[in-house]
């Protein structure tokens, strides 16, 4: 966090001068582990295993919050009887299709659900949560049923001792026993404890399942919707969280409503039963008011209720249309034309042989940037023009470059990881040619609605309707402040007409509001714009409700019931947040509840009470259809209700704990282009014995367009460098500011070696384990100040089936010492490692490797 | 691994046992000057040394030495002059040296000093000129005035040239690079010595033998002291003295102790003697002087590259201090 | 009552004298301090050279380098309260205590500050505000500030031609420009653990010591100040430190002196050693008849 977080990591600094205890977990000894007061290395890839031993420590030493976890997780539910663990099958849950490679998960349900999976999951579902009619769940309060969540999580997590704990991860038992105190000592009633993440848990083949782990380690010890609590993911580029809000993910839209699918829900009717059904508890039963606001937005007068408000016009997806299967299928001439905004897939990607080849196949290529980046230059100065592989007289693709402006030269908002927008004030004028994305896309728009404007087709006339009427200020720059007031939304009709909703709930399935991303209602409220507020900390209480705006309803802490008890009190003076006023007879506390304001904690849904109403006085996890937190998921995640440890897509080490060596559900792709190691004992693995993990370093940004172009970054990390521990260097021969080669089935890169103590060997199951510490920030090209090889070559792709995450934060390689081959005898040098290896397409994609 | 050892961006991960540094880094940072600088204080005190003997011959009436040790002083002060303004950053702005005078900075001491002793050696030097001028400048005014001049000149510049071959010394002693710091209590010895010797040197060059008496006495008593006040620093620079013998400064110092030696003796032996032996002592002697310029010099800058020089008295003292 | 340089320099009714307090415990070694230094004051970058130091390729304060984070990797036999690796195996008892220190150096601002001191131009003066800063225009680039410097802060800046202020002495100026118009620091402002607190001196010493016994509470026995003194050979540095470990580990003379200290005594020797010469010359003289 220091690492990448380094301003937020400030807030850290101050809880530690207040008397918090950092443990930092990590394969490596960073810039956080510092200053931590406690530091764990782990080998990358195992958290599950560790988190995993957590819940065990918690579970046989009675550690949980006992009240909170009967109150207010699933723990009573009972499982139907048709569900069978991973435990009793070899690391596959029951459900397992052999041939999709994917589950089946009506076992997974609820006793007394009857799962109709709605929707399925992952991006056939989008973030809106399954649906789900919990009204018939069987619970045991006592906790003692065996087939209560409570008991099947027990059994679950049984072979997760510290010895395994140590024999997956690496992590000695005292040091691992020194983690399960302090978090349980810092959890309960008086104190809460806080995991904080990114991507070192989300880049691999499971990475969803690893925030399950911690998330369900937080439910157990109560330490959800409580201040201080949580699970803090920590994003990427200034507004990530708001690229997923308001998506650029091809599977969701605003507000994380599901992109519909061709074919699947044919009707207006059948999408919005996917998102909710209605007699549904929860806030999602009102995802019909957010679906017409939306598309009123969008097409104004000529939505109405007769053309199901223009839902013919959204786009359809037909499967995976993620970056990755959009860069496969560039390879296999499926896609003409592509835009790249703000990315660097040449050099940030995973794979990136596979990216940049995939481009060469595109007809033209739009890259708008700040820099001339690799991903705009590969055609001449990239790794295949030096191998031979690919000829710049032969690459056809057509390459704009449009120069963009950056964050200070355009006004806009940032969502940062609390759902808090902060407006940003344009500071000065972009230089020369230079232009925002909202102008860009703007007269993009109006170009593209010119020449459609006589079109008589139908399939033109979403474009020809669209509402496109920014306002323009003397530069040609649109109004983002208009866009901002558009996404909060207005009323359409009646006495308030055209003034702006100030909340969500305001919305109306009747064609008389419109907004564009429901979640974001509120922050134009009054016509103000709630996200450029300022006001000091000091000058308000400690919550801050009037710095900026937080969707939902500026809320700082989400499902914040839970701060208080089933009664409505606050579980302790010290961890006080909301409590229940009866005399007022509504909620009250620093933050907005994350509630209905006025409903007591006494309250009960009547029989069959639908949407919020349904959600009972003691139901904190509203935006679930039972109301509760759960630490089984009975649907709604690809790859199985609970986390199972599997071995990274590539491991030098055989999963210790299943015979299914790695994730049977992560999404592999079989190519020629896209060859794997041989993982775990399987013949050949022995040729890459050692795990490499990737990462970033303060001085550099991502893949470099933002920091390898500037001298004042680029001279504090000059050059692309491997980190090796002292014991690993000296036995493979590795000098201190010397070369190393990198080699992994795709492709070998050269590094200067960092010999660090940083960097431990790990010893388990009595084998030593090397780690080797990759930065992925440098390219190959010829207009940076500082260019280098990069990390990203060494990967393939396999990817997490909820997210389609590549897996880039661990996997097997060699290394030598020495600088790598150049032009063709570098693919010389992976051949004969592919075929020292053993390696064809099936290896290591063989998803299901429990034997029957 | 060895501190002497390690090179500038060599990784060391254990402290050293005797004393840590920062990779092997400068503590301190070494004078950004050139050859220039040593070569500036031989010639300034080839210059002061042979003003003060000038002004003697002047008053005792040896032409051949007043006029050698004249224009010794004139050609010393000039090249001095140019080899520090080349060393400037910004040469252009030498006179901005001019706008204060600061007792705290040598520099300044020295500019100020220089400023009152170069236009009169300048002027003594040229003064000796006045036989080559042609006929008509040298008999008409400018020629009678330089005439007239070169006396007062002359004096007044021996007045400044002790002033201006000792200075020097503290302005290598007045930083904080070990070896010069630490010289400071003998090196102002060191340094007039070696000016004695080098002018006395110039002067057994180019005096004739019946002149150059005292420039020989001069000569070996500098010499003399050179040898005593080396010796003597060279005890008391505790750790600091090291650099002084090892590598390309202790070659230097050795160079120049022998030729001082060598050229002492044979001016003292033969010196009133032979013409030739008294110019090879007196070159010798020249040879010597620039040696210890260039030793010292290089010794300080050594001592500034290696942290130890710095950071083990330094921890030595206030260890003593706290008593550990 | 102390000693205040600004008022010793001549200003008449000095404001408090300003400076830094660097608490390296705090900081993450984010470097973010030497980038909004180069920004601010545009100072130019100091080459690409990958030194391989832990994180630290800038190496040193230079004149193109104005605020410089050392990094520094230890195994330490000993329980500093500060985060340890367990290295299974290594070490022989299983366990090596590890720590990487980060510290952010910058130009002391000496009380008695040497490269002011010894400065032939009056280039390096000392402001309203106790600190010392070049003036770039009148700057003639001798060089002897460099040498001069105890802490070897300040250098004179080398480059091609077209360089900005090349042949000039620089340093940090302890933004000047920025203090002047009631503004912290650029590196202190960038700064986001607080590491590098900008302030009054004599309450920013304050502030030092209670989190000295703070952390000494917490167990950090090896917290130490370093600079806050005014007994110190440079009469207390305008910019101090809490430092982990000993002074010379960040590369800091352990016990720094200003080297005009012993000016009136070096002057008291050439004096005599002049006097010497001139004594010797007129022997020279005296023991000849003519
Ligand atoms: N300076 C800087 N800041 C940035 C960025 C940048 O490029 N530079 N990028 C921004 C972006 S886009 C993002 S997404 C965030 C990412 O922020 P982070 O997630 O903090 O970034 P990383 O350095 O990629 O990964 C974090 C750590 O995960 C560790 N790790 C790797 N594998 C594992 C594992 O299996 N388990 C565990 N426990 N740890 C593992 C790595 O060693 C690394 O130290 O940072 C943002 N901030
Ligand atoms: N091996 C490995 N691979 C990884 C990761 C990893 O940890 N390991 N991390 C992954 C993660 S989390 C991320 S987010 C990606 C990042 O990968 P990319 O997004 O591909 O890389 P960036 O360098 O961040 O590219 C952003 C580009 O946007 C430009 N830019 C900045 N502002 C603007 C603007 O306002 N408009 C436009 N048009 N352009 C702008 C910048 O100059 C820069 O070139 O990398 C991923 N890849
Ligand atoms: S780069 Fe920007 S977003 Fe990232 S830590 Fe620094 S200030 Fe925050
Ligand atoms: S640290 Fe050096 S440069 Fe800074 S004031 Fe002191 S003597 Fe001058
Ligand atoms: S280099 Fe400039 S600042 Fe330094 S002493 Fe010389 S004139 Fe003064
Ligand atoms: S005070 Fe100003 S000049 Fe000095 S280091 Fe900080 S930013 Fe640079
Ligand atoms: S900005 Fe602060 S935390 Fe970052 S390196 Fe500088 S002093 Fe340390
Ligand atoms: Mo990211």
């Amino acid at each position: 966090m220091a690492e990448c977080h380094p301003v937020g990591f400030q807030w850290v600094m101050e809880a530690k001068a207040r008397g918090a205890k950092v443990i930092h977990i990590d394969p490596r000894f960073t810039r956080t582990s510092a200053v931590a007061d406690s530091y764990v290395p782990i080998r990358a890839g195992s958290d599950i295993a560790f988190l995993g031993g957590i819940v065990k420590y918690i579970l046989d030493n009675d550690k949980y919050f006992k009240d909170y976890v009967v109150a207010y997780t699933n723990a009573s539910f009972l499982v139907g009887e048709g569900f069978v663990d991973s435990e009793d099958l070899g690391g596959l849950f029951s459900g397992y299709d052999e041939e999709k490679g994917s589950y089946d998960m009506s076992s997974w349900a609820y006793d007394g659900v009857d799962e109709e999976p709605a929707g399925g999951a992952g991006h056939h579902l989008g973030s809106g949560g399954p649906s789900l009619d919990p009204s018939n769940i069987k619970r045991d309060e006592t906790l003692q049923h065996p087939r209560t969540v409570f008991q099947v999580l027990k059994r679950h997590y049984a072979r997760y001792t510290p010895e395994m704990v140590e024999e997956i991860c690496g992590v000695p038992p005292e040091l691992f026993h020194e983690v399960c105190e302090a978090v349980t000592a810092n959890s309960g009633r008086e104190r809460t404890t806080c995991w904080v993440y990114s991507v070192g848990w989300t880049h691999h083949s499971v990475g969803v399942q690893y925030i399950r782990g911690s998330a369900i380690i937080q439910l157990l010890l109560g330490n959800m919707g409580r201040p201080g609590g949580g699970i803090l993911a920590l994003r990427g580029h200034a507004s990530i969280q708001g690229s997923t809000d308001i998506p650029t993910l091809f599977n969701i839209l605003p507000g994380y409503l599901p992109m519909p699918k061709a074919g699947d829900p044919d009707t207006f009717d059948d999408y919005l039963d996917t998102i909710r059904t209605p007699e549904q508890k929860g806030f999602w039963a009102e995802a019909e008011s957010y679906v017409v606001s939306l598309l009123k937005a969008w097409w104004g007068d000529a939505a109405t209720k007769g053309n199901d408000w223009c839902f013919d016009y959204l786009p359809r997806i037909t499967g995976d249309h993620g970056t990755y299967q959009t860069a496969i299928d560039m390879n296999d001439d499926k896609v003409e034309g592509y835009f790249l905004l703000g990315q660097n897939p040449a050099v940030g990607s995973a794979h990136g042989k596979l990216q940049r080849l995939g481009m060469s196949h595109l007809k033209w290529l739009v890259v708008r940037d700040l820099n001339m980046i690799e991903s705009a230059t590969f055609w001449k100065d990239g790794p295949e023009i030096a191998t031979g592989e690919l000829k710049t007289e032969e690459i056809g693709t057509e390459v704009f470059f449009l120069p963009a402006a950056a964050h200070t030269e355009k006004s806009g908002s940032f969502t940062q990881t609390q759902r808090m927008l902060q407006w940003h004030h344009k500071a000065v004028d972009p230089p020369g040619d230079c232009t925002s994305e909202l102008e860009f896309f703007f007269l993009l728009g109006k170009k593209l609605k010119e020449r459609l404007a006589d079109s008589v087709l139908e399939r033109d006339l979403p474009l020809q309707r669209l509402t496109w009427d920014y306002s323009v200020d003397e530069k040609g720059e649109p109004s983002a402040a208009d866009v901002l007031r558009e996404i909060n939304g207005r009323h359409l009709s009646g006495d308030k007409s055209g003034q702006p909703l100030s909340a969500y709930t305001e919305m109306k399935p009747d064609g008389s509001t419109a907004g564009g991303c429901w979640i974001y209602t509120g922050v134009y409220a009054d016509d103000v714009n709630q996200a450029a507020r300022r006001k000091p900390g000091q000058e308000q209480d400690w919550v801050a409700t009037e710095w900026g705006w937080a969707w939902p309803a500026n809320r700082r802490q989400l499902y914040n019931r839970a701060s208080a008890d089933p009664d409505g009190k606050p579980w302790s003076e010290r961890k006080a947040y909301l409590s229940w006023d009866a005399d007022q007879g509504k909620w009250v506390g620093p933050d907005v509840p994350d509630f209905v304001v006025d409903k007591p904690p006494s309250y009960r849904p009547p029989k069959g009470a639908a949407g919020a109403d349904g959600l009972a006085g003691d139901d904190p996890f509203i935006m679930q259809a039972d109301g509760k937190g759960w630490l089984y998921a009975p649907s709604g995640l690809l790859d199985g209700p609970m986390p199972v440890h599997y071995e990274p897509h590539e491991s030098p080490v055989r999963n210790a704990l299943h015979p299914q060596q790695a994730s049977p559900t992560r999404e592999v792709y079989k190519r020629q282009d896209n060859l794997s190691n041989p993982s775990g004992d399987d013949p050949g693995s022995d040729v890459f014995p050692y795990v490499f993990t990737t990462y970033r370093l303060t001085e550099h940004h991502t893949a470099g367009g933002m920091s390898r172009w500037l001298p004042y970054l680029s001279e504090l990390q000059p050059e692309f460098f491997c980190e090796v521990s002292p014991e690993h260097a000296r036995e493979r021969g590795l000098e201190h500011l010397g070369w190393a080669t990198i080699i992994t089935a795709r492709s070998a890169i050269e590094a200067r070696v960092l010999v660090t103590e940083r960097v431990v060997p790990l010893t388990m199951g009595g084998r030593t384990i090397h780690q080797v510490g990759l930065p992925y920030h440098w390219g190959v090209g010829a207009d940076a100040v500082v260019s280098g090889d990069s990390a990203n070559d060494l990967f393939g792709l396999t990817l997490d089936p909820n997210v389609h995450i590549q897996e880039s934060k661990a996997a097997s390689c060699d290394i030598q010492p020495g600088r790598r081959p150049t032009g063709p005898a570098l693919l010389r040098l992976v051949e004969e490692y592919r075929s020292r290896a053993g390696i064809t397409v099936e290896t290591g994609n063989t998803l299901k490797t429990v034997k029957p | 691994m060895s501190p002497r050892g390690r090179r500038r961006d060599e990784f060391q991960m254990v402290p050293d046992a005797h004393f840590t540094s920062y990779y092997g880094r400068p503590v301190v940072k070494a004078a950004p000057w050139t050859a220039d600088i040593p070569a500036y204080l031989f010639l300034g005190g080839l210059a002061g040394g042979s003003s003060l003997l000038a002004a003697g011959a002047q008053a005792t009436g040896r032409d051949s030495l007043r006029r050698t040790s004249r224009l010794g002083a004139l050609v010393g002060i000039s090249l001095s002059m140019a080899a520090l303004v080349h060393d400037l950053g910004k040469p252009a702005r030498f006179a901005n040296m001019l706008r204060v005078a600061k007792p705290t900075s040598p520099m300044s001491v020295g500019t100020w000093v220089l400023t009152a002793y170069g236009p009169m050696a300048g002027l003594a030097g040229v003064a000796e000129l006045r036989p080559f001028l042609p006929r008509s400048l040298r008999d008409g005014a400018v020629g009678r005035l330089l005439g007239a001049a070169g006396t007062p000149a002359g004096a007044l510049a021996a007045l400044a040239a002790p002033a201006v071959a000792s200075y020097t010394a503290v302005l290598l002693s007045d930083t904080a690079t070990p070896s010069w710091h630490e010289a400071h209590r003998e090196l102002p010895f060191v340094f007039v010595g070696s000016a004695a010797a080098a002018a006395g040197g110039l002067g057994l060059l180019g005096a004739s033998l019946h002149d150059a008496g005292p420039a020989r006495r001069l000569a070996v008593g500098g010499a003399l002291l050179e040898l005593a006040a080396e010796h003597r620093m060279e005890q008391s620079m505790g750790l600091a003295a090291e650099p002084l013998r090892a590598g390309t400064p202790g070659r230097f110092m050795r160079a120049s102790k022998a030729l001082t030696a060598f050229g002492a003796v044979t001016a003292a032996v033969l010196g009133g003697r032979s013409r030739v032996a008294a110019g090879l002592a007196g070159a010798a002697l020249m040879a010597g002087s620039a040696c210890t310029r260039f030793g010292v010099f290089e010794a300080g800058q050594e001592s500034a590259r290696d942290p130890k020089y710095t950071v083990v008295p330094q921890r030595e003292r206030l260890n003593a201090r706290l008593g550990s | 009552m102390t000693y205040d340089p600004a008022t010793a320099s001549g200003w008449v009714d000095a404001p408090a004298r300003k400076g830094f307090f660097t608490d390296t415990s705090v900081c993450i070694g984010c470097k973010a301090c030497e980038v909004a230094c180069k920004e601010w004051n545009a100072v130019p970058d100091d080459g690409m050279s990958f030194l391989g130091s832990s994180y630290d390729n800038t190496g040193a304060l230079g004149a193109s380098t104005w605020r410089h984070v050392a990094f520094i990797e230890q195994k330490k036999p000993v329980d500093l309260g500060m985060p340890s690796t367990a290295r299974p195996g290594a070490d022989g008892d299983g366990r090596a205590d590890f720590r990487w220190l980060m510290e952010s150096d910058v130009c002391k601002h000496c009380t008695h500050a040497a490269c002011l001191d010894v400065c032939p131009t009056g280039s390096l003066f000392r402001t309203e505000f106790g600190t010392v800063v070049v003036q770039d225009e009148i700057c003639n680039g001798c060089g002897y500030c460099v040498p001069a410097c105890p802490f070897g802060v300040i250098d004179r800046r080398i480059g091609e031609k077209d360089t900005p202020k090349v042949g000039v002495a620089q340093k940090c100026t302890l933004c000047y420009d920025r203090i002047g118009e009631g503004l912290e620091p650029a590196c202190a402002k960038a700064c986001p653990t607080k590491s590098i607190q900008f302030g009054d001196l004599d309450e920013l010493r304050e502030r030092a010591q209670s989190r000295v016994d703070v952390l000494h509470a917490a167990g950090v026995h090896d917290a130490k100040l370093y600079g806050e003194s005014e007994g110190d050979g440079v009469g207390g540095m305008g910019a101090f430190f809490l430092l982990l470990d000993e002074p010379e580990v960040y590369g800091l003379p352990p016990d720094p002196v200003v080297t005009t200290k012993d000016l009136p005594a070096m002057w008291k020797k050439a004096g005599l050693a002049a006097l010497t010469l001139l004594a010797g010359a007129v022997a020279a003289f005296a023991g000849s008849g003519s």
